[in-house]
């Protein structure tokens, strides 16, 4: 971020030294008479602050152009950053079969979202907990309920605001993967992240 | 359906001449049965008479095949219709050589010329306790005589005008035929004239009892779950995902339309279950506190009432008991997943079906059975699913299934069939156990079916079929 006010900060000095340099400063009238040098000298003098401003004229443009490609190029730096925040955001955590308890290796995962989630205070979210096949159908709405609010109590408890975070369960309805293995079935015990709103660009914590 | 022969229990007798589908008896016991009677304990037999009318043929099937899967007669079935001849009479006319046909046609001019027609005597031989024969009167009336083989005489007659086969109504109104047959012979109520709802690709299907003539029935873009008959038959709810929310709705059979429940569609609600007296729908919430049964007035589309307030436990699941006194359910307020009970109103919690704590396996989705004495669930054995049902006065559980994965078991009207979802045969499909004689067959050969709900016995005034 401080990087990328620094461009644009440079950006704006150039542009500005660049204008201060253009025609602001006029020549002092030469005490000539009038003659055929002099008449000479003028039209020369004249014919160099035509090319003079011609001149200053390009560099502003070519000034202008280096800022707007410098900011182009920040904001695309920011969108690079507000992707990976997403990505980091979107991170599923995992559960053991027919818990909902946050597993220590997931902490960390969950950490990073309540940095997120404070660094982009309009930032809202949905977390669906999902289960795998072997349950009983209609109690995995109710587990798959639980693994949601316990990533909801987690964040909480962490200091974001309850209202920021929206919970749903789609039970065993969604899984991710449908093979019938425990690898598919470790895969499908999970809690995914979604943004619901003020998630266009995302800071980086 | 080669498959499915070998899980039979109850050898039974030769497969008809026209196939039935879906037909779960045995081929161990091929051949007619001559010269064996009744015998007490012994289910009585029943045949189904040919006859030449192949319109009727499809009535006959279809008959012939509920009567077979009331699991109350042993079926018997003539090796084909040109083999048995009745020489006792004179045919009185040139198509009623037969038996059946012979009756038809007598019953067309009064029924009582029909008795004298038929050769009891070698309906007997054959082990028939009952004949059953089909026919047609002016008019589109399709005659039904009930022959009491034993006592030599016609048991009952009745007639009914029965839609064209292409009509949605037409298998529904032949059903009901032969809850007449069982009422008239055995004097109980038969589960022919019944459906069955299921989820398939999360939309709701219903299914003739027997397994035919699959309708979809909620045709929403929205995932489906959890259907349940009203008691009347003429109406059901289920659940819908709605951007994560579970949103229940009631529709109507006839009409197709549906309204949702009130006070529903911002939470996770689920498993809805009528109560008897057809205008509280009970059903489970999931909300950050947990999950909870509540009620919900639809009469009157009001009046949320929380009837569990779990904390740190989960309750859903409710099943109400016929006189709608008692809601059984499912609660994880001991850890496990076990089934509780409680008055309607929410009061007087306890533990229905009793477990061993660290012992007995987790268990589910009760249903309670019409007769009020029982109620079925799944539970884990072992790292999979077994259907129990537990005995409501006595408290004892009994283990009713062991092949495979076996859930969701829901009963029939007549609370000893029972259908439920099974993997038995390679993949999750429906199945149907008599519990009273251990036979069981696939109702459904189509995978992926689940979350089955047994409807209650469809009359003439329910409206027609889903």
């Amino acid at each position: 971020m401080k990087r990328f006010e620094l461009l644009v900060l440079g950006g704006l000095v150039a542009a500005a030294v660049a204008a201060c340099g253009g025609g602001a400063k006029p020549e002092p009238p030469a005490p000539q008479g009038p003659n055929a040098d002099s008449i000479a000298e003028a039209e020369r003098k004249r014919q160099d602050s035509i090319e003079r401003a011609q001149r200053e004229a390009r560099e502003r443009e070519e000034a202008e152009r280096v800022a707007r490609q410098r900011a182009a190029d920040s904001l695309a730096a920011m969108g690079r950053t507000s992707e990976a925040v997403k990505t980091l955001l979107g991170t599923m955590t995992h559960f053991d079969f027919d818990k909902s308890n946050i597993r220590p290796e997931d902490i960390a995962v969950l950490d990073q979202k309540v940095a997120i989630l404070q660094a982009n205070p309009n930032l809202r979210i949905r977390v669906a907990g999902n289960c795998d096949e072997r349950g009983s159908d209609e109690y995995n709405l109710a587990l798959g309920n639980r693994r949601a609010t316990s990533a909801k109590q987690y964040l909480v408890s962490h200091g974001v605001d309850g209202g920021r975070i929206e919970t749903v369960s789609y039970g065993e309805e969604r899984p991710l993967d449908p093979s019938h293995n425990e690898e598919a079935w470790a895969k499908n015990r999970n809690d995914q992240f979604e943004i619901v709103s003020g998630g266009d660009v995302l800071k980086q914590p | 359906m080669t498959r499915t022969l070998a899980l039979v229990l109850v050898p039974l007798s030769v497969l008809p001449s026209f196939r039935l589908s879906a037909q779960d008896t045995s081929a161990i016991d091929r051949g007619v049965r001559i010269g064996i009677v009744y015998r007490p304990g012994v289910r009585p037999g029943v045949v189904v008479l040919p006859g030449r009318a192949q319109a009727l043929d499809s009535i006959r099937a279809i008959i012939a095949r509920d009567l077979d899967y009331s699991d109350r007669f042993e079926l018997i079935t003539l090796p084909s219709g040109d083999s048995i001849r009745v020489t006792a009479a004179p045919p009185p006319s040139a198509t009623a050589g037969r038996p059946g046909a012979a009756t038809g046609k007598a019953t067309g001019a009064g029924g009582g010329a029909a008795a004298t027609s038929l050769n009891y005597p070698l309906y007997q031989a054959l082990g028939a306790d009952f004949a059953v024969a089909i026919a047609t009167a002016p008019v589109d009336t399709t005659v039904v005589t009930v022959h009491d083989v034993a006592a030599g005489g016609i048991r009952r007659e009745f007639r009914a005008r029965l839609p064209v086969l292409k009509d949605p109504g037409f298998r529904l109104a032949v059903h009901r035929l032969a809850d007449r047959v069982l009422e008239a012979t055995l004097g109980v109520a038969g589960i022919a004239a019944t459906r069955v709802l299921l989820v398939r690709d999360g939309k709701v299907y219903g299914v003739d009892q027997d397994g035919a003539d699959v309708r979809l029935v909620s045709s929403s873009d929205h995932q489906a779950m959890s259907p349940a008959w009203a008691p009347d038959g003429r109406r059901f709810a289920y659940m819908e995902f709605w951007e994560g929310h579970g949103r229940l709705f009631v529709q109507d059979v006839a009409t197709g339309k549906r309204v949702g429940a009130a006070t529903t569609g911002q939470a996770l609600d689920f498993t809805p279950a009528f109560a008897p007296d057809e205008k509280t729908l009970a059903f489970s919430r999931a909300t950050e506190e947990g999950t909870d049964i509540y009620t919900v007035n639809l009469k009157d589309n009001c009046c949320l009432q929380r009837l569990t307030v779990g904390r740190f436990s989960d309750n859903l699941s409710p099943t109400y008991s016929p006189d709608g006194q008692r809601i059984a359910f499912v609660s994880t307020r001991a850890g496990l997943p076990q089934i509780y009970v409680m008055a309607a109103d929410g009061t007087d919690q306890q533990l229905f079906a009793p477990f061993d704590y660290g012992v007995t396996g987790a268990s589910y989705a009760p249903d309670w059975s019409p007769d009020g004495q029982s109620v079925a669930f799944h539970r884990d054995v072992g790292g999979t699913y077994q259907v129990f049902v537990l005995d409501v006065r006595t408290r004892a559980v009994r283990q009713l299934t062991s092949v495979g994965r076996n859930e969701d078991p829901t009963w029939a009207p007549d609370s000893r069939h029972m259908a439920f979802v099974s993997d038995r045969a390679g993949y999750r499909q429906l199945w149907i156990v008599d519990v009273e004689t251990g036979r069981i067959r696939a109702l459904l050969t189509s995978s992926g079916v689940r979350l089955p709900a047994w409807s209650p016995r469809l009359t003439e005034t329910t409206a027609s079929t889903p």
